[in-house]
């Protein structure tokens, strides 16, 4: 509490003219920003793993379980932030069991919910259930406990068995994709929809989040896999890479357009909050905005992307490249995230002025905390490589009859 | 023909039954997009329903109201938790806008321009707008927030889960997170003193009479009184937000 006072009194010495006394504290701090970051690498990972499934780009093969536990790692962690965020947090249930319908935030629960149970698991478990038979029976103790208990105690692999899965897992998948784009859409919705905040109040904020969900989750897979062949000491499959690659731009490129057709209408439009805003991106967002999201984010990775489209280095550098970018775009989004979260709490209600956001290295909301809430899906995703690892699942029946 | 009768009225009962729960079905399955349309109605209040009215000639800045609310509510006394607050707007030749609050106007007002700059300059005394399409209403997501049947935005604090999406969605900057409580405060139009026929504390000691409220459904109120004969508007009215707070004077520039 009395750090709390003091770290206001701080901010309070750093008002740039006049906010509203109640504005002086953000609301929202770092945790709140990786809520919606979080939230769209699942919705990008899924999406990947989708177009695998849906459009047959089997070339996407060697990506495709990996992409699925990514996003079911990320998305047991997706509600940590918010719940721990908030006041009362052991009141968090309520959302669930008195939801007030006219909230944008009411659906979340349910949103998320159905996301993880009826797409993220059920996908994975029909696509892993034939594989869990199979490691049940071949290893033992507590593993072979885990395996069955994991395929629900089924042991029918029999081909007309194994041809349900398939068809289960394909209707399940269809689903899944106007699910992935409302679960990520919709949190650009609890955004866009906030009218008292011209920042943030924008038609397009739904499709913006939507379309760098898409981006951040596929950089996110190409990373994994490029980090994990390496790890693996195998070769990767350059083609599955390259096709990523191409997709990665080509929907970068459509994110770029929404994002600057968002600017340019904000621009051209110039209504009574333009000067707030404006000064504010060239004032306390310029860093975040312009180097982080803008240059680091976005504009190096189009040209490397684009230029990979036309001209192909050698193997090596390629891969280099893409390491590289798909590390560049994932900071560029988690700025992009940044910066319509706290940069939308920065300037004033009123128009007269800028409060700034302080933030400690220690505590329930200082960087420490948000790295941790980063890293445990990676951990989460560990386990889940060790446990169900894509690459030994067995392809074809006679792999299975030789098992 | 009686048993012809009785079939004929089965068949009613099945048809009329069948529409019935057919209809239920169908309108519990869009009964959550009502939702979508909570903006676009204000609700109608039958009994009283408050309006307040402050008028920017009267005010002198003395700041007692916002002194008077932090007392009378227990609002934290440090200076970025307020209920009620004074802003000073001065607005000087070059037409530049120069507004300040110091603790809110508690201690009062020291103008920092120089007199030969000064073009004009006033008070606006802030508070809740117990707008009756209320946007923090609105985007509560467990409906710990509410508008009462007098038309007051009131909290549930056993229930807020301390979110902070209505303090994001106040385009007044009218509620704060209580640093003790972890739940979200306002103004509750001192709902407590209401009850017992007391003005609330911010109005009873304003020294100037600049502030008045009543009920906006009685053609004789107060409010009613000051309505007619003033030209009075509402901040932000662009946003549409239902607001019951009626300035007095207002100038463009207030926001």
């Amino acid at each position: 509490m009395e750090n709390h006072i003091q770290n206001l009194n701080e901010v309070l010495s750093q008002v740039d003219g006049y906010v509203y006394p109640n504005e002086i504290e953000l609301n929202w701090s770092i945790l709140i920003v990786l809520y919606p970051y979080i939230t769209g690498l699942v919705a990008g990972a899924f999406i990947l793993a989708s177009l695998e499934r849906i459009f047959k780009l089997h070339i996407l093969k060697p990506t495709y379980g990996l992409a699925l536990l990514t996003a079911l790692s990320f998305m047991l962690v997706a509600t940590m932030p918010l719940v721990s965020h908030l006041g009362k947090p052991f009141r968090a249930y309520e959302i669930m069991v008195t939801p007030h319908l006219s909230s944008a935030m009411a659906i979340f629960g349910f949103v998320y919910l159905w996301y993880l149970l009826v797409v993220l698991l059920l996908e994975i478990w029909f696509d892993y259930r034939r594989d869990m038979v199979l490691w049940a029976n071949e290893t033992t103790g507590f593993k072979r406990f885990l395996y069955k208990v994991l395929s629900l105690w089924t042991t029918d692999i029999s081909p007309k068995a194994i041809a349900l899965d398939d068809k289960m897992g394909y209707i399940v998948t269809i689903i899944g994709v106007p699910s992935a784009f409302l679960l990520h859409g919709y949190v650009g919705f609890i955004f866009g929809s906030i009218k008292a905040n011209p920042w943030w109040s924008t038609v397009l904020m739904p499709v913006i989040f939507l379309f760098s969900a898409i981006v951040s989750g596929i950089a996110l897979v190409m990373l994994i896999y490029i980090i994990i062949s390496k790890i693996r000491k195998i070769k990767i499959d350059m083609a599955c890479l390259d096709m990523i690659a191409s997709y990665l731009f080509y929907i970068l490129v459509i994110d770029f357009v929404l994002e600057g057709l968002d600017q340019v209408h904000r621009i051209y439009e110039a209504e009574e909050s333009f000067e707030v805003l404006h000064k504010l991106v060239f004032g306390r967002l310029f860093f975040t905005l312009f180097i982080m999201q803008g240059l680091i984010g976005t504009i190096v990775p189009l040209l490397t992307l684009g230029t990979i489209q036309f001209y192909k280095p050698k193997e090596k550098l390629r891969k280099v490249i893409y390491l590289i970018t798909a590390a560049l775009i994932l900071i560029g989004v988690f700025f992009m995230r940044w910066n319509v979260v706290i940069g939308g709490q920065l300037f004033s209600k009123s128009f007269y002025g800028y409060t700034s956001f302080k933030i400690g290295l220690i505590g329930a909301e200082g960087y420490l905390m948000a790295a941790v809430w980063l890293v445990v899906p990676l951990l989460i995703l560990s386990f889940l490589i060790w446990l169900l690892p894509p690459w030994k699942k067995k392809e074809s029946m006679s792999e299975i009859k030789e098992a | 023909m009686k048993q012809e009768k009785s079939n004929i009225s089965r068949r009613d009962f099945f048809k009329a039954g069948t529409f019935i729960i057919g209809g239920l079905t169908v309108t519990s399955v869009f009964t959550p997009f009502n939702g979508l349309l909570f903006a676009t109605e204000a609700p109608e209040g039958k009994g009283k329903w408050y309006g307040i009215g402050i008028d920017i000639n009267k005010c002198i800045g003395c700041g007692k109201c916002a002194n008077a609310c932090k007392l009378e509510n227990n609002v934290p006394k440090e200076p970025f938790y307020f209920r009620s607050w004074v802003e000073q707007y001065t607005i000087k030749n070059d037409g530049s806008v120069v507004v300040e609050s110091p603790n809110g106007g508690i201690d009062g007002f020291k103008q920092s321009i120089p007199d030969e700059e000064i073009f004009k300059s006033f008070f606006v005394p802030k508070m809740c707008n117990h707008c009756a399409k209320s946007p923090c209403v609105q985007v509560c997501p467990v409906g710990a927030t509410f508008e009462s049947p007098e038309g007051i935005v009131l909290v549930d604090e056993s229930y807020c889960i301390g979110c902070r999406y209505c303090v994001q969605a106040c385009p007044y900057g009218c509620r704060y997170i209580h640093p003790e409580k972890g739940t979200v405060d306002k103004c509750t139009l001192c709902v407590h003193r209401l009850e017992k026929d007391l003005q609330p504390a911010c109005f009873e000691i304003c020294p100037t009479e600049a502030r008045i409220f009543g009920d906006l459904n009685d053609p004789k109120s107060n409010i009613n009184y000051f309505l007619k004969n003033h030209t009075c508007m509402v901040i932000k009215p662009h946003l549409n937000t239902g607001s019951k707070l009626f300035y007095n004077a207002l100038s463009s520039e207030v926001r």
